[in-house]
């Protein structure tokens, strides 16, 4: 019997008790079979198959082959999309601009899905980690910010769709202070502000 | 003839009754080390019901006052053998002695009328047997700190030759939320941490306040557009407006000491470059024309040169030119990376940030770069701003994986203290006495 298992009991019992409800031990059982499935299917792979009918109701029907279920992975054109297929984040080298190839695979295949779809419209968010004064990192995440644009546009993005703003420090995504949270937090942050289907 | 003498001093507003050039006693703070001056602040007699509670928090914050600036240790009251019972005789000397005082404050709280007092004070030299100042302050009484730090003023003054920076304020960014969602909100106090009001709510990002040099405005950087942007705003109204349109973003603002004039950087195609905004004309003009990262300009006090920082030789280094632009020359040589700096109001040193082998430190060099002196060191240390009177500093500290706050040093080095903000702050700016 696995530490899941019998948290899942707990929490069902507890739920019982607190709810007051008519309590049925056979039925137990039957929530926990339903729970234990994975919540979602993994990212970045191939689509897994449909589940079975009985449990999925389609919605509209125009819309039928177009919106695949929710754990088939996100919605073409979506800003989910753009982010586990295409990668909305590149990352830079301390107190660095340029970018390194790894990034570059990354922003290609940012241009890709933006010439993919033409009427989204981006900012580009230019990030610094917390070892540099407030006012030079932001002019560090400006840098970095228009490194991504320059790239997107010499891939052929119209540069009236990227917009660029530095916010030096101040918003890391990785709250410690260690070498890794450092690495994670130089990044330049490509966000779909409109011009999506969803 | 004594009291005749000191009767004609106590009717005239606010006089001082001698130079601290012909004192016997006088404070080097220019010294390293420093023994404290021991001054005796009794608290001061009062006049009518209404004088209290003022008459013992008047005392209780000069003694603060005095005691944070590291050149005075002020006396335990239980100690004092005399209870002075008039401000218009002489101390008793010897009874001051006895205990080693070197200096007495004391001073008298007269109601007014139900909304004003009056406080009368003097300093005397308890070794010399003299009245070193004396001063008489009006005031509504809601406004009795201020008393307090105008006579702390006048205290330093008297015994350094220097002037005070007690009544003065602080804006800063307070701080709340986790890193990853910080909430940044406007904040102004006093120099000793009272009165603190948010200035601006914490709904948009703000950054980096900096005081206007005579009047209660300050220029700061909002997010409120959505990019940064250089905002002003008017302390007493809360009015603030956007720093004209420009392309690009703009940060890093700084007055000129004659306040016509307001420094920033300007960051087109993520190319940063020093820029000087004329406030009556509404016209920007570019000082720094380099493909580096130029930025944190700073006027010297006679407002004809500017300091600012540059990475156009490979790591950030200290640059000095004119306040045209003109005749550009790297002042800081040594090995590391030098950020932020900020011109001393005596004019003579440069405050900045310098990092290396790991840690942040604050430091002072000469204007030329020479006599470079590093004052504190952590995991982050940024952003120093002087007292208004170019003795004291403050910075932002942080450390590993902690929360930010101010602290204060003394320009020896010496006096490092964390300052009272009631919770995680960063960005001071220390603005000028108030008039």
């Amino acid at each position: 019997m696995n530490y899941k298992y019998l948290s899942l009991v707990a929490l069902s019992s507890a739920t019982l008790l607190t709810t007051g409800c008519a309590t049925k031990p056979d039925e137990v059982p039957a929530q926990i079979t339903q729970m234990e499935k994975p919540v979602e299917a993994p990212r970045n792979i191939a689509p897994s198959p449909p589940p079975p009918v009985a449990q999925y109701t389609p919605p509209m029907p125009q819309q039928m082959e177009m919106a695949p279920p929710i754990e088939m992975g996100p919605i073409p054109g979506s800003i989910e999309d753009f982010s586990v297929n295409a990668g909305d984040r590149v990352f830079f080298g301390y107190n660095e601009a340029t970018l390194s190839a790894q990034a570059m695979t990354v922003l290609r295949a940012q241009s890709q899905w933006l010439q993919s779809y033409p009427a989204t419209i981006v900012v580009i968010g230019g990030h610094a980690d917390e070892r540099g004064t407030r006012e030079y990192n932001l002019a560090l995440g400006a840098r970095r910010a228009e490194a991504v644009k320059d790239f997107l546009v010499s891939q052929g993005i119209d540069p009236n769709r990227v917009t660029t703003v530095s916010y030096g420090k101040e918003r890391p995504i990785d709250g410690r202070s260690t070498e890794e949270a450092h690495s994670l937090n130089r990044n330049g942050h490509t966000a779909i502000i409109s011009g999506t289907n969803s | 003839m004594i009291r005749t003498f000191l009767f004609a001093c106590i009717l005239a507003l606010s006089v001082a009754i001698n130079s601290s050039a012909s004192a016997q006693i006088s404070i080097d703070i220019t010294k390293s080390e420093i023994e404290p001056t021991r001054i005796a602040i009794p608290e001061f007699l009062r006049q009518g019901a209404g004088a209290s509670p003022y008459n013992k928090d008047i005392a209780d914050v000069i003694s603060a006052d005095l005691e944070r600036s590291g050149l005075f240790e002020p006396l335990n009251r239980s100690a004092f053998v005399e209870t002075q019972t008039s401000l218009d005789f002489e101390p008793v000397w010897q009874s001051w002695r006895v205990i080693d005082a070197e200096v007495l404050v004391s001073g008298r709280v007269v109601e007014q009328d139900a909304n004003t007092i009056t406080v009368e004070y003097r300093l005397w030299d308890v070794f010399g047997n003299r009245q070193l100042d004396a001063a008489r302050l009006r005031t509504p009484k809601e406004n009795w700190r201020r008393i307090a730090h105008k006579i702390s003023d006048r205290i330093y003054n008297a015994l350094t030759g220097e002037k005070g920076y007690f009544d003065s304020r602080i804006v800063y960014i307070s701080e709340d939320g986790p890193k990853t969602e910080r909430r940044k909100r406007l904040a102004i106090m006093d120099q000793d941490g009272a009165n603190q009001i948010y200035l601006v709510g914490g709904s948009d990002l703000v950054l980096t306040p900096r005081f206007h040099p005579n009047k209660q405005r300050i220029a700061f950087l909002s997010y409120e557009t959505g990019r940064p942007e250089v905002f002003l705003m008017d302390i007493a109204t809360g009015n603030r407006e956007r720093l004209g349109r420009f392309d690009g973003m703009t940060t890093s603002p700084q007055f000129s000491p004659d306040g016509k004039n307001l420094l920033m950087t300007r960051m087109v195609r993520g190319n940063s470059d020093v820029f000087s905004y004329n406030a009556a004309s509404g016209k920007l003009k570019a000082l720094t024309k380099s493909p580096g990262i130029d930025t944190s300009p700073s006027y010297s006090p006679d407002g004809r040169k500017i300091v600012f920082n540059s990475s156009r030789g490979g790591k950030p280094q200290i640059y000095v030119m004119n306040a045209d632009g003109s005749g550009v020359k790297r002042i800081s040589f040594g090995s590391g990376r030098y950020t932020a700096p900020s011109w001393s109001p005596r004019g003579d040193k440069i405050a900045f940030t310098k990092s290396e082998g790991g840690k942040f430190h604050i430091g002072v060099m000469d204007v030329d770069g020479s006599n470079e002196r590093l004052l504190t060191g952590s995991y982050l240390d940024e952003g120093p701003t002087w007292s208004p009177n170019g003795r004291v500093l403050l910075f932002t500290r942080e450390t590993r994986g902690g929360q930010p706050y101010v602290w204060s040093v003394d320009l020896t080095g010496r006096n490092l203290r964390k300052v009272e903000t009631g919770g995680s702050a960063s960005d001071p700016a220390w603005g000028p006495t108030l008039k």
